[in-house]
Order: C-alpha cells, then structure tokens, then sequence
C-alpha cells in the first residue's frame, strides 16, 4: 500500500489501536512508509450571525493539548474540516472569513507542535448551482484561507490544501460535467489562488463515485500537465472513493480479507497513476465495484445535530 | 522565522471589512472572470506577450519634474522637446524589441513624435514593443507622520484608460510605495491604503482594456533593516495585495506584478545575488499565485550591475519558477545611456548602443544565461528622493 499511499488520516480511536497481534497501527503504517495523520477538529456547529445551515468548526480550545498527545503517539499531520454551503448568494463573508481564521488558527497551532496541517475547506456540493459559480467560491474561499493561512504567520512549506474539485452542484441543471471541464476548471481555479510554497493539493472525493474521482483527478493532472505552470503537486486525500467498494465487500463476508486488500491496493493504485496523469483505462475495468453508485451521502454539512462521535468525516 | 518580527499582526479588517459590509451578501461581481468583460481575452493575450521569456519591460514614464532632474544632471535643459529627444533615443534603438516586449511612458511621451513624425507609439510597435502607461498621478503623504504614502489617481481614471487605449496603449502603471525600516512602518493604513488603490485601478484598467502592471513597492530605503525583514514586509504587503485582487474580480492571467525584489536596508552590508535570489524567491513563492503570468522587477535604487546579477541569480534559483521573472527597469537601462548621451547628437549612436547592452544583458538574466562581463560594471547604487505632493507633473 506505501507504494501509492504516503498518509494516512485516521480518528482518535485508531491512532491508538493495534492489530490482533498487538502492533500499533502507527508501526504498521510506517513500516509501509505510510505516515500517520489525525483529525484534530471536534465536528461542526452553526455560526451566529450566518445564514441557515453555514457553519463553523469547534476544536480549537484543546487543539494544542490534543496536538501534544497525537504527536507522542506517532502522529505526524493533522486535518481540520470546513465546511461552505454554496447558493447563488452564499458563502456569506462572515461564513468565508470565520472559517479561514479557524483554518490558519488550526494550522498555526499544529505547527507549533510538529505537526503537518493539512487545511481543507471542503465547499459542499450539495445544491443546485452551477460548475462556475462552484469556481467562483472556490477562488474566494482558498483566497481568503491563505491570506489567512499567512496572518497567523503559518508556513505554507509545511501545509497541504484538500479542496474540493470543481464540479457542478449535485441538483444542477444539465448533471454531472465532463472530466476535461472539471479539469479546466479546477486547474484554472488553483491557478489563481495556491501559492506556489504550498507543496501538495490533495482533492477530497466527495459526492464523486469511485470511478468519476480516478477519472477527474487525472484529466487534472493532464490538464496542468498541457497547460504548465502548476507547481503544487496535485494528489488525492480520498475517504469514500478510496473505501467503498472494500468495505462493501468485506462486510459481506468479513473471511475474504485477502480480496478485500486486493481490491483496497487496486484502488489506490489506479488514483496513485491519476496523479500523475497516468490513469489509462477504458470505461469498465476501473477496481470500483460500484458502478455509478454515488458516493454522495447526504448532507455533510450542519444537519441540525450535534457532531457527536465521528459523524463527520 | 516570522515569529522573531516584533511587528504586530492585523488581520485584513477596518476600511475592507467594513466596505463589503455595507455591501449586499449577493456574491461580489465576477463580471470578469466570467468572460464579461469584452477585453479579457486580449488582455491575457498582451500579458502573456510582455511576459514572454527572454523580454522585459524599459520603464520610460518619469514625470515631467522627475525627468528634468535626470536632464539637468547631463547639463540638459529640461524643456518638452529634450524630453521628447531623449525619449526618441530610447525607442529608436534599433533592435531594442529583441530584448523589450514593453515600454511605459508618462502621458506626454505617449502623444509626441520622433523627429521625422512618426508617433512614438508606432514606432514601438513596428520593433514589437507594446507602449504601456503611467496612470497614476503621484504620491501623497500620509497623516501619521512617518513620511508614509499613499498612491493617487482613481478620479476619472476609466477616462483617461478609454482615451489611452484609443491612442495605443496597451498596458498601465500604477506605483504604490510602502515603506519600511522605521518604527511603526508599514502602519496598516499604508498597507490597506496601497493594497486598495492598486486593486481598484487594476479592475478600472481592465474594464476598459488596459493591461495593469500592479506595483507594490517596498521601497529601498535608509536604515540597517535585514533583507528577511524586507521579505517579512513584502510578504505582508503583497497577500493583501492579492487578496484584494481576488475580491475585487481582477484576473490575475491579465495582470503584471512589478514588486521590489528583496534586499537589506541601505545601511546594512549589500546583500550578495544569490542571497537576494534565495529570499525573494521565497517571498514569490509564498506570496504570488501562478495564473501571473509574469513578475517584472523594479530596480529601485540598485546599480546597473547588481539589477543584472541580482535578476540572473534569481532565474538561477527557480529556473522552474511558474511565472517570468524578469524585468521593469528604469534606471537601471538608462543611466548610463543618459550619461553618455549627455544632450548631444554626435554621442546618440553611441547612446543606443550602450541602450541596447544593457537590454541584452538582463534579457539574458531573465533566462538564466547572463554570463558576463555587464557592459556597465562597478556602478554605485542610483538613488532618488521619493517625490510627493501628486499630481504628476
């Protein structure tokens, strides 16, 4: 798996667990290479003075505690998630600016610890607007996180951006758009927007099938490949794209362990080539075993309901 | 790193905030970047044309006053037809648009005629030389009495862009100074101030048609501040520059940045050319997206000599850079020039030649291939007083 994964982000519970022989998964990460990421964020809450449903996230009062213990327990990168609620009229600038400080707070903090930030202000999908406005926020979001990434003084060497690719709301008109627009788009989006210090954008998945994230993560890369001049690395930090299938697997018969890896090292390695622009498959002989089963759940952003344990990613 | 600034941080908030809360919570207009703007396409296309490898820009716009000043240092009288000679020399170099892809002028160069009657701007673009335009009108002084500026010109500003541009314009110039080195420089007025009136000028510029060459100056000046207390300011300088930028829905594919690259104050030992490389291209990295298409560096007070080394070191450190990095250089292209001009005719070939030495070198800079010698070594810095008090003249 190290071959094509170099992190991996995992909650609270796991990154102190061990396997059934008693080796702490952090060991077995890094055996492979892998390194051990946490989230650190404690899950979203509705912000004041916001319009429904834009939220914040909480965690920053124990973060630098928190941050301290994950490190002495192998933790080498953290991740905070944000969320925006795209409309024609939203992000609201108090949504937009309140997020980004948390973003840079989150990010100074884990510095100060040893720990990588990886930033993500993830703007749902959820809606009906269009793929450009969708570009729209996307440059007014990341503009504003970095400029607040540079306010708390965070060293943009030593963090990652996972923002979501630019695509069309999932109940806009017209449906899904084409790889080679999704590229166009997402690539002239962070053009505008990343400074080049940052090392690595790392896509989130979400609301793309298994498939759709392989195929749009590569037309990215070919697209910044023809166009030049994107510095970033351009790489995945997929969840659902990357687990799906397996999981859908190995809960049927939790005894086809060996096929259920199988399949987990299949996936990771036809996105390991999308990052590269590498990804070369007639449609069909992708690993997912979903089809065109999206993997959009619903709603990830405020539900009306406290975060509790994990509900958030 | 930036933990050892004893500076206080502010966020970007007070005149921004306030201005876009007073606004409606409806998205700021994308007119632009929605292809709007009948201009855009051509705008990128000019950008990227003067950001081409191997070309800079000749900075040519100094005031009236300003160029009466260099005049008068030659023993040439500062009157409307030298200037109009002086810049004749400059633009008739023949072969200058091997190495210039730019020039900008100030606005009574940009109506005058060589002496056989053709107009200025022809003549640059049969070389290949796009005219570009200074359109701000000059500095002011700040309250708070730290000698701090503010940049004007946004009155009536879309007018005189139209009326540019029909007589052949193709890119603007707009100055913004910031200075650093004494206590409580930059206040954060003088960097929302500067960071505002760059950013609204540029979005003018491009509604009607103008290339904006968007100049954040973190100026030279006196004081023994270290080169990583120039970066820490710069960096600070141009996010809310970009910031701006971003809010105001200027394309950044049709912009030209023309920062200051970053050295130590003029009393701390001068800084070597790799040293200058590596901590402004970091400022760079950190600081400029790559939809820029091209970073054009002044060369405020620095020597001929160091504007060349300095440029070359810097496309020896980032040969990968995602923009150009090149140059708008002023005097450092034509100090010299002027020198051996002096006013007379008979030293006018001899005038142009050292003209075109001068572009060739740092062309090869811009590419990473200057190999020596510099046609004007051993040059002391060229200083000059900040004129305040607008309205350029």
């Amino acid at each position: 798996m190290g071959q094509y994964i170099s992190g991996v982000i995992m909650f609270k519970e796991t990154l102190y667990q061990t396997t059934k022989a008693g080796r702490p998964f952090v060991e077995v990460l890094a055996e492979q290479g892998i390194l051990a990421g946490i989230k650190v964020d404690e899950g979203l809450e509705p912000l004041a003075g916001a319009a429904d449903g834009e939220t914040h996230t909480k965690g920053l009062e124990s973060l630098e505690a928190n941050c301290r213990e994950y490190v002495r327990a192998g933790a080498k990168f953290a991740k905070w998630r944000a969320t925006l609620k795209v409309t024609d009229t939203l992000p609201s600038r108090l949504a937009v600016e309140r997020n980004a400080d948390e973003l840079a707070q989150y990010a100074r903090i884990c510095q100060n610890c040893g720990l990588v930030p990886v930033v993500e202000p993830e703007i749902l999908i959820d809606g009906n607007h269009s793929q450009e406005r969708f570009g729209q926020v996307t440059e007014q979001v990341i503009g504003a996180t970095v400029a607040a990434l540079w306010r708390h003084g965070v060293e943009l060497e030593g963090c990652l951006l996972k923002p979501q690719m630019v695509i069309p709301g999932a109940e806009a008109e017209g449906g899904k758009a084409s790889a080679a627009d999704v590229a166009r788009c997402t690539v002239a989006a962070l053009r505008r927007v990343v400074p080049p210090a940052i090392p690595g954008v790392m896509f989130l998945s979400g609301g793309q099938t298994e498939e759709e994230a392989t195929i749009n993560l590569d037309a990215v890369n070919r697209e910044a490949q023809a166009v030049g001049r994107c510095p970033w690395s351009l790489s995945f930090s997929f969840g659902r794209a990357l687990q799906a299938s397996v999981l859908k697997l190995w809960s049927s018969d939790q005894t086809r362990v060996a096929e259920a890896q199988q399949l987990a090292l299949a996936l990771a390695r036809v996105n390991s080539e999308a990052a590269l622009g590498r990804y070369t498959a007639s449609s069909g002989s992708h690993p997912s075993t979903l089809g065109s089963a999206t993997l959009h759940e619903t709603f990830r952003g405020w539900n009306g309901q406290s975060a509790g344990n994990g509900t958030a990613q | 790193m930036q933990a050892k600034m004893q500076a206080p941080r502010s966020t970007v908030s007070g005149r921004a905030a306030t201005r876009s809360r007073v606004a409606t919570t409806k998205v700021v207009c994308r007119a632009l970047n929605s292809m709007e703007s009948a201009h855009v396409e051509e705008l990128k296309k000019t950008a990227a044309y003067i950001s081409q490898k191997g070309k800079g820009i000749l900075a040519s716009d100094e005031s009236n006053a300003t160029t009466g000043k260099r005049l008068e240092s030659v023993g040439v009288e500062n009157t409307e037809d030298n200037r109009r000679a002086w810049r004749e020399l400059l633009y008739t170099a023949p072969g200058l648009g091997q190495y210039i892809s730019g020039a900008i002028m100030f606005e009574e160069t940009l109506y005058q005629k060589a002496r056989d009657g053709r107009q200025f701007v022809d003549i640059l673009q049969a070389q290949g030389i796009y005219p570009g335009i200074k359109v701000d009108t000059g500095l002011q002084i700040l309250p708070g009495g730290k000698g701090e500026t503010t940049t004007q010109g946004l009155d009536g500003l879309a007018d005189r862009v139209k009326a540019y541009r029909k007589q052949g314009a193709r890119f603007a110039k707009w100055r913004a100074v910031v200075k650093i080195g004494e206590a409580g420089c930059p206040s954060t007025t003088a960097v929302l101030e500067n960071a505002h009136g760059l950013a609204r000028y540029a979005q003018i510029c491009q509604e009607h048609g103008l290339v904006p060459i968007v100049e954040p100056e973190v100026t030279l000046g006196p004081g023994d501040y270290s080169i990583e207390e120039t970066a820490f300011w710069s960096e600070r300088v141009y996010s809310h520059v970009m910031r701006l930028l971003n809010e105001y829905g200027v394309v950044l594919e049709g912009i030209l940045l023309k920062p200051n690259m970053c050295l130590p104050g003029l009393d701390a030992p001068v800084a070597s050319p790799k040293l200058v490389a590596e901590v402004t291209t970091r400022t760079m990295m950190r600081s400029i997206p790559p939809a820029v298409p091209g970073i054009h560096f002044l060369s405020g007070g620095m020597s001929e000599e160091e504007s060349t080394l300095n440029l070359q070191a810097l496309n020896e450190a980032c040969p990968e850079a995602p923009w150009a990095l090149t140059f708008s250089y002023g005097r450092a292209l034509q100090s010299s020039t002027l020198k051996t001009w002096a006013g007379k005719q008979s030293n006018w070939d001899a005038a142009q030649d050292i003209l075109l030495k001068l572009a060739k070198a740092n062309s090869q800079a811009s590419t990473g291939s200057f190999k020596g010698p510099h046609p004007v070594p051993g040059g002391g810095r060229i200083l000059q007083a900040l004129r305040t008090g607008g309205a350029g003249k």
